[in-house]
């Protein structure tokens, strides 16, 4: 790599998709979990279509999801209009914009993981554990999310590799400002068009060989988690 | 026989696109070039024209890349020296066929009422072009450095993929101020107000040229020229463009 290159390096794009990722992923993860359970235990009427529009963001393209969120969130909404006149906040051009859009993307894949792992989960050691009176609570902590977790954890590392990735609705929403909303895969893009390839290869390639290392992770637990 | 067919109505498009012009043009040119195109392929039975809009340095970009374009039509000189330098253009076909005017623009309403009132604490973000590949977000930085506000603004700057994201930013009242040019402001009137026109830049001329690659080097010089007709004079007129 030549020198100047390295000295024009801006850690900043990567520090802040990482850090992007994981507040998306811990908040799909809260979230998916929850929403497993429910479309994987019980019979809420609706639930065939609250699974379907949770999994929507997996199939619409991300210009949809970007228009949505600025549609929802921006000044002219209700929403947005409220939260910025009453605490001066707005998630356009601000990096919590890019953790909302990441959070749609990356929710689908941590709720298949959770629903089908928790539908895999042998209901009679949960009977067991209740009649050793433990609470509802304590057998789900205890036995249900134990038994689980490896087909959650692998959704929970493809939905971090996915909001790594996710980008055109990021983009519309927090915009690309260097240093405060500038994520990797739009250091790239901006890269490539302003014609400094070496900048988008040595960024591209870093991302790639993270986003290898967490898939082939995932793939462990997988195997795992389907014997 | 059904096969044969087949292979005749893949093969048509192919056949037909032997006139097909390609324009790359700056993304302020959109509207103008979307009514200039029709009227082009009316003087040239059997040619159609598609555009491929952008920021003019991206455009760039793709010829470099290699991309099959036929003209470019920049919205600077920068951008289209850059491509002469690259020999991507053929020089001597290019030629200046209209200019622009810098202006600030704002909601409706707005306090800002000159470059200065862009310091105000109201003012929270300013969108402008990316500088590195859109010609009107280095127009601005000219303009804010020649009265010393180009480093003062810096952490509200939000940078903009081409001019029209810049409108787009305004208009939905996420940024409080952009820099534009004066034909996009036009195009969203009641959206936007024009707050001043804004000087401390070289002149906004837009060139066009036909590209050293094309395949359609003659059609698309007729295109060039055509552009300095006074049919496609009176277009670029009617959206506010200025002349050569």
């Amino acid at each position: 790599m030549p020198a100047d290159l390295w000295s024009q390096f801006d850690a900043a794009p990567l520090t802040l998709t990482l850090r992007v990722a994981a507040v998306a992923t811990l908040l799909a993860l809260l979230l998916g979990v929850a929403l497993g359970w429910v479309f994987a235990r019980t019979r809420l009427p609706g639930r065939g279509l609250l699974e379907a529009v949770c999994m929507l963001p997996l199939v619409l393209p991300p210009t949809v999801l970007g228009y949505g969120i600025l549609v929802l969130m921006g000044r002219r909404s209700a929403l947005g209009g409220w939260l910025r006149e009453h605490f001066d906040y707005t998630v356009i051009f601000n990096w919590h914009g890019a953790v909302i859009a990441s959070t749609l993307v990356a929710l689908p894949l941590v709720l298949k993981g959770a629903s089908s792992a928790f539908s895999q989960v042998d209901r009679n050691l949960e009977a067991a554990a209740r009649t050793l009176r433990q609470s509802r609570w304590s057998t789900f902590v205890r036995v249900t999310l134990p038994l689980a977790w490896p087909g959650i954890l692998a959704g929970t590392l493809l939905a971090f590799a996915r909001a790594m990735g996710e980008f055109g609705a990021s983009l519309m929403v927090a915009g690309s400002i260097p240093g405060q909303t500038q994520t990797a895969s739009m250091a790239i893009y901006d890269a490539v068009q302003a014609g400094r390839d070496d900048l988008a290869l040595m960024l591209a390639l870093i991302v790639s060989a993270v986003s290898v290392a967490i898939l082939v992770l995932s793939n462990r637990f997988l195997q795992r988690s389907s014997p | 026989m059904k096969r044969l067919l087949l292979a005749l109505s893949l093969a048509l498009p192919l056949l037909a696109s032997a006139q097909q012009l390609t324009v790359s043009a700056a993304a302020s040119l959109t509207d103008a070039f979307k009514e200039i195109g029709p009227r082009f392929e009316a003087s040239k039975p059997g040619a159609t024209v598609r555009f491929n809009f952008a920021a003019s340095g991206v455009l760039l970009q793709q010829i470099v890349q290699g991309a099959p374009v036929d003209v470019f039509a920049s919205a600077d000189q920068e951008t289209m020296n850059r491509g002469a330098e690259q020999k991507l253009i053929a020089a001597d076909t290019r030629r200046d066929f209209a200019s622009n005017t810098l202006v600030l623009v704002t909601p409706p309403g707005s306090p800002v009422k000159a470059m200065r009132d862009l310091s105000l604490a109201d003012v929270k973000r300013v969108a402008i072009g990316k500088v590195a590949s859109v010609p009107v977000g280095r127009y601005t930085q000219q303009a804010l450095e020649s009265v010393q506000l180009w480093a003062p603004l810096q952490p509200k700057l939000v940078f903009a993929d081409n001019v029209r994201q810049v409108l787009d930013y305004v208009s939905r009242g996420e940024a409080e101020a952009g820099f534009v040019y004066r034909t996009d402001a036009e195009l969203a009137k009641g959206k936007v107000v024009i707050a001043m026109t804004v000087g401390g830049h070289p002149p906004v001329t837009y060139p066009a040229a036909v590209v050293a690659d094309s395949r359609q080097a003659v059609l698309a010089r007729d295109f060039v020229t055509f552009l300095g007709s006074s049919e496609a004079q009176a277009i670029l007129a009617k959206y506010d463009f200025g002349k050569p």
